[in-house]
C-alpha cells in the first residue's frame, strides 16, 4: 500500500512516451476562444467569469500593474482548472509537481521584483525597512527583510504544492481505509464514506482558493512594486 | 495483407485494423504532429457538441470521460494489481 499511495504523483509516462506535456496542455481546450460577439453557452459563462474575476483583481492596481492584466488572468485560470481536473478519478495534477510550481512562481516574483528596481528604486529598497524602527534594531531588520523577500517564491511553490499533494494523499488514504472497513464493521465503513464526500467537497474549494491565493499573492508583490 | 495504396499515405479512417501499429509506427512521432492531430480531430467534435446555441453539460462531460478513460489506459498496469483476483 505504501508504493501505491505516491504512484499517482510520478511522472505519466505511456509506452515510454513522456506525456506530461499533453496532459498540461489538456486544459487549454476546455477553454475555446471567443470567436463571435455572442458565443455558446461554454464560451459566454466563461467570459463572464473572466470579467468578474479580473475586475476584482484589478481594482488595487495602478495603470503600471494593470498591464499585467493577461498574466494573472491566465495564471488564475490555468492553476484553478489544472487543480480541479486533478479531481477526476485517475488524473494526474501537474501542481503537485514542485519543480512546476517553482517554475510558476520564480519567474513571476522575479519579475515583480525587478519591476519594482526598474522604476522606482528608492522606494523598492526603502521596503526593506519598515516604518519607524528603532535605530539599534535597523541591521538585524534589514537582513529579516531580506530573507522574508528571498522567501516568498518558495513559499509561493511550497504552498501551492503542498496543500494539493497533502489533500491528494489525504483523500487516497481516506478511501482505502473506507474500503477495508466495508468488510469489518458496516457502520464505521458509513461514516469514513461521509467524511470522504466531506473532504472532496473540501478538495473542490481547496482547488479553487488555492489558484486565487497564488494569483492574488503575485498580483500583491506587483502592487508593493509599481 | 498487401493494399494498393501505400499504408503511410492513408488517413486514419481508411487503415484496417491489422495495419494500425504499422501505421502508427510510420508517422513518427513530432510534438507537432501529435498536437496538430489532436486539434484536427477535435474540431468536429466541438463543432457538434459545444459550439451550438444551447449547448448543455453533456458535451463537455463527454471529454472529461474520455480524459478519464485515457488516464485508466496510463495507469492500467498500477489498476491491474487492484482487481479482487486470488492471482494477479
Amino acid at each position: 500500500m505504501n508504493e501505491n499511495l505516491f504512484t499517482s504523483f510520478t511522472t505519466p509516462t505511456m509506452m515510454g512516451l513522456p506525456i506530461v506535456v499533453l496532459i498540461i496542455m489538456f486544459p487549454s481546450i476546455l477553454f475555446p476562444s471567443p470567436s463571435r460577439l455572442i458565443n455558446n453557452r461554454l464560451v459566454s459563462l466563461q467570459q463572464w467569469l473572466v470579467q468578474l474575476t479580473s475586475k476584482q483583481m484589478l481594482a488595487i492596481h495602478s495603470h503600471k500593474g494593470q498591464t499585467w492584466a493577461l498574466m494573472l488572468m491566465s495564471l488564475i485560470l490555468f492553476i484553478g482548472s489544472t487543480n480541479l481536473l486533478g479531481l477526476l478519478p485517475h488524473s494526474f495534477t501537474p501542481t503537485t509537481q514542485l519543480s512546476m510550481n517553482l517554475g510558476m512562481a520564480i519567474p513571476l516574483w522575479a519579475g515583480t521584483v525587478v519591476t519594482g528596481f526598474r522604476y522606482k528604486t528608492k522606494a523598492s529598497l526603502a521596503h526593506f525597512l519598515p516604518q519607524g524602527t528603532p535605530i539599534p534594531l535597523i541591521p538585524m531588520l534589514v537582513i529579516i527583510e531580506t530573507i522574508s523577500l528571498f522567501i516568498q517564491p518558495v513559499a509561493l511553490a511550497v504552498r501551492l504544492t503542498a496543500n494539493i499533494t497533502a489533500g491528494h494523499l489525504f483523500m487516497h488514504l481516506i478511501g482505502g481505509a473506507a474500503l477495508a472497513l466495508t468488510n469489518i464493521s458496516a457502520s464505521i465503513a458509513l461514516i469514513t464514506f461521509i467524511i470522504l464526500i466531506l473532504l472532496t467537497i473540501l478538495e473542490f474549494t481547496v482547488a479553487l482558493i488555492q489558484a486565487y491565493v497564488f494569483t492574488l499573492l503575485v498580483s500583491l508583490y506587483l502592487h508593493d512594486n509599481t | 495483407m498487401a493494399s494498393p495504396v501505400p499504408v503511410k499515405e492513408k488517413k486514419l479512417m481508411d487503415v484496417k485494423l491489422g495495419e494500425l501499429p504499422g501505421w502508427i509506427l510510420m508517422r513518427g512521432f513530432t510534438h507537432r504532429g501529435i498536437a496538430g492531430a489532436f486539434q484536427r480531430g477535435y474540431y468536429p467534435y466541438y463543432n457538434k457538441y459545444v459550439n451550438v446555441k444551447k449547448g448543455s453539460l453533456a458535451g463537455i462531460s463527454m471529454v472529461l470521460a474520455a480524459y478519464v478513460l485515457f488516464n485508466c489506459c496510463r495507469c492500467y498496469k498500477e489498476l491491474k494489481q487492484e482487481r479482487l483476483r486470488k492471482y494477479h
